[in-house]
């Protein structure tokens, strides 16, 4: 029930992009196409829920040797790390799986949605296995916003957009919209 | 600039020296602000405290007692204020889990004889303009002077005494709920000690 | 180089925000109010010009292949600087019990260190350039940033709680609420969408 509880939270009431403000970046930079916005989603459900599996058990490291200050530079090694390690280990092992990915992976590393999360398991107190499924929901969360957008703004290219508005801006006030719509999901919870 | 050579040793070397400054130089500034930074937050709980209590000359943050509440892992803390040896009130920092945004946090300072003497928001995410009325005085004022013994600590909806927000009843429910468990804790340690002196 | 113009470039030519479009989740997340937005800008600035600097001193003793996991430690150190003196100093609430500065930006301060304008500045400008140009350069592209978060907590204040610079200047000019939405997240994404299509006309006219 609690598991169920932290996916709905996570996925609609407050998803990542639209309330929490993570991983803006991508969510501009490459949801021209539902394509791609797919294939980067995919790209980042992988990390996020290695990475958290991970900064877990480097949080239990670093409660041990009594070092909280070290959290964010151990972290974010940790991470960068990881997406280079997952980047070869994905080439030799699934060459199907990296093309589709591949790409992605290393604007991941400074994609704050997979460090914010990381950081929000430390702070909600999780333990591994509710950790997981937070760190998978908000990757789903992730997702759906980037997917839905990059859907809507397919459409836009055919729409007669005002000149000053063209491109990025438009792209926000749709965003804003999209966040409305999503606030409806308030109180679900 | 001419880039310097990658050799296996000196990128061993560099990202092993890099770090290990790194972590010196922060050991440093986290020795430099680790009392600072424990002041700051002991003084953000007593101006909480001196919020909801009456006057007192002691130091409530260091002298309080932890109460497990009925939902595991969570714990209520109890403050007790003193003026010279007359204990002048308890600060509660309690919580509830049923508000519009989740957790919220309160801060409930009882008279000795368990009359409320204010009620502090410690935590919240309720939503601007709606939940967050509850720090307001049309809503907070209900509470000081009224003993939950005999003041039914519910929203009128549910056959209680409190007047909700408008377009807020579920803020307004878990604010009473909060409020409720500090009584409870309260009545828990009078019955257990026989008052705390 | 002229220092002036490498200075002045992040307000509005080189503007992260309005124009190469940088750091957008800070910007978003943390300008509920003027205030806010200040404090985050000069968090970053902070940042940016000790991360500058820095790495300018150093880029000739890194490796080229270890050099970008070498600057990510460095910028995390500093914003674990930031992070801890933030704690220990902009951690006292408000008059009325308003959650503190420190509370405001909450996860948004350690995650200085994934601001791609921060990186973005180290491998573009510092790691390329003079200790001093670099320092101005960080300073400049970080006032910048704060000039834009300024702006943006500044109409989503005002339209949103009708205050403004709240709680330094205690003046309500409206009754009751504003516009809650532009508090709340829609609002963050239509105010810099409007913020953003304004400053493209700007840039059009200056560019005549």
């Amino acid at each position: 029930m609690e598991l169920i509880l932290i996916i709905i939270g996570a996925v609609f009431v407050n998803n990542i992009v639209l309330s929490q403000f993570l991983g803006i970046c991508p969510f501009i930079g490459v949801s021209g196409k539902v394509n791609t916005a797919i294939g980067m989603s995919g790209a980042v459900a992988f990390v996020m829920v290695i990475a958290t599996v991970v900064t877990y058990l480097v949080q239990i490291l670093l409660d041990k040797l009594g070092i909280p200050f070290m959290q964010t530079v151990s972290y974010i090694l940790v991470i960068a790390a990881l997406v280079q390690l997952v980047e070869i280990i994905l080439k030799k092992v699934s060459p199907a799986l990296y093309q589709a990915l591949g790409i992605f992976l290393p604007l991941i590393t400074t994609n704050c949605a997979i460090l914010g999360v990381a950081i929000l398991t430390y702070q909600k107190e999780l333990d591994l296995v509710s950790g997981v499924v937070f760190a998978f929901a908000n990757a789903v969360g992730f997702g759906l916003a980037l997917v839905t957008f990059s859907g809507i703004r397919e459409q836009l290219d055919l729409a007669n957009v005002p000149k000053g508005m063209k491109g990025v801006p438009v792209a926000f006030i749709i965003a804003g919209i999209l966040a409305m719509a999503f606030m409806g999901f308030a109180n679900i919870v | 600039m001419a880039k310097k050579e990658s050799t296996f040793l000196s990128m061993v070397l560099t990202l092993f020296l890099v770090t290990l400054g790194a972590s010196a130089a922060l050991g440093y500034v986290y020795e430099l602000t680790k009392d600072a930074i424990a002041d700051a937050e002991s003084a953000k709980k007593s101006l909480a405290v001196k919020r909801v209590v009456p006057e007192f000359n002691n130091n409530p943050t260091e002298e309080f007692i932890k109460i497990p509440a009925e939902t595991e892992g969570d714990t209520l803390y109890f403050y007790v204020a003193r003026m010279n040896d007359d204990t002048v009130g308890y600060a509660i920092e309690t919580y509830s889990k049923k508000a519009f945004g989740g957790l919220l946090k309160l801060l409930v300072g009882l008279k000795p004889d368990g009359t409320i003497n204010n009620v502090a928001v410690l935590e919240h995410k309720e939503t601007p303009g709606l939940g967050t009325k509850m720090t307001e005085e049309k809503f907070s004022s209900q509470f000081p002077d009224k003993n939950p013994a005999k003041f039914i600590l519910k929203v009128k909806k549910d056959g209680g005494d409190v007047d909700a927000i408008t377009a807020s009843t579920i803020t307004s429910r878990a604010y009473c709920d909060a409020v409720q468990r500090a009584f409870s804790a309260y009545t828990e340690t009078q019955t257990e000690k026989g008052g705390m002196k | 180089m002229n220092q002036w113009r490498n200075f002045i470039k992040g307000f509005i030519k080189e503007n992260p925000v309005f124009v190469l479009f940088l750091g957008m989740c800070p910007t978003l997340g943390t300008t509920s109010s003027a205030i806010n937005g200040i404090g985050m800008g000069l968090a970053t600035t902070f940042v940016l010009v000790l991360s500058n600097v820095f790495i300018s001193l150093t880029a000739r003793f890194i490796p080229d292949k270890v050099r970008i996991p070498s600057y990510i430690v460095i910028i995390a150190s500093f914003v674990t600087v930031v992070d801890l003196i933030m704690k220990a100093y902009t951690n006292t609430p408000g008059p009325n019990g308003e959650p503190s500065l420190y509370d405001n930006l909450g996860l948004f301060i350690p995650l200085i260190v994934v601001n791609c304008i921060v990186l973005g500045r180290a491998e573009a400008f510092a790691s390329k350039n003079s200790v001093f140009s670099s320092f101005i350069d960080g300073f400049g592209i970080g006032l910048g940033f704060t000039f834009a978060l300024f702006i943006l907590g500044s109409v989503r204040e005002i339209l949103g709680s009708g205050t403004f610079l709240y709680p330094a200047l205690n003046f309500k000019f409206i009754k009751g609420d504003g516009m809650l939405a532009f508090v709340l997240a829609p609002g963050a994404f239509l105010a810099l969408g409007y913020l953003i299509a304004i400053m493209n006309i700007v840039k059009k006219r200056f560019a005549k």
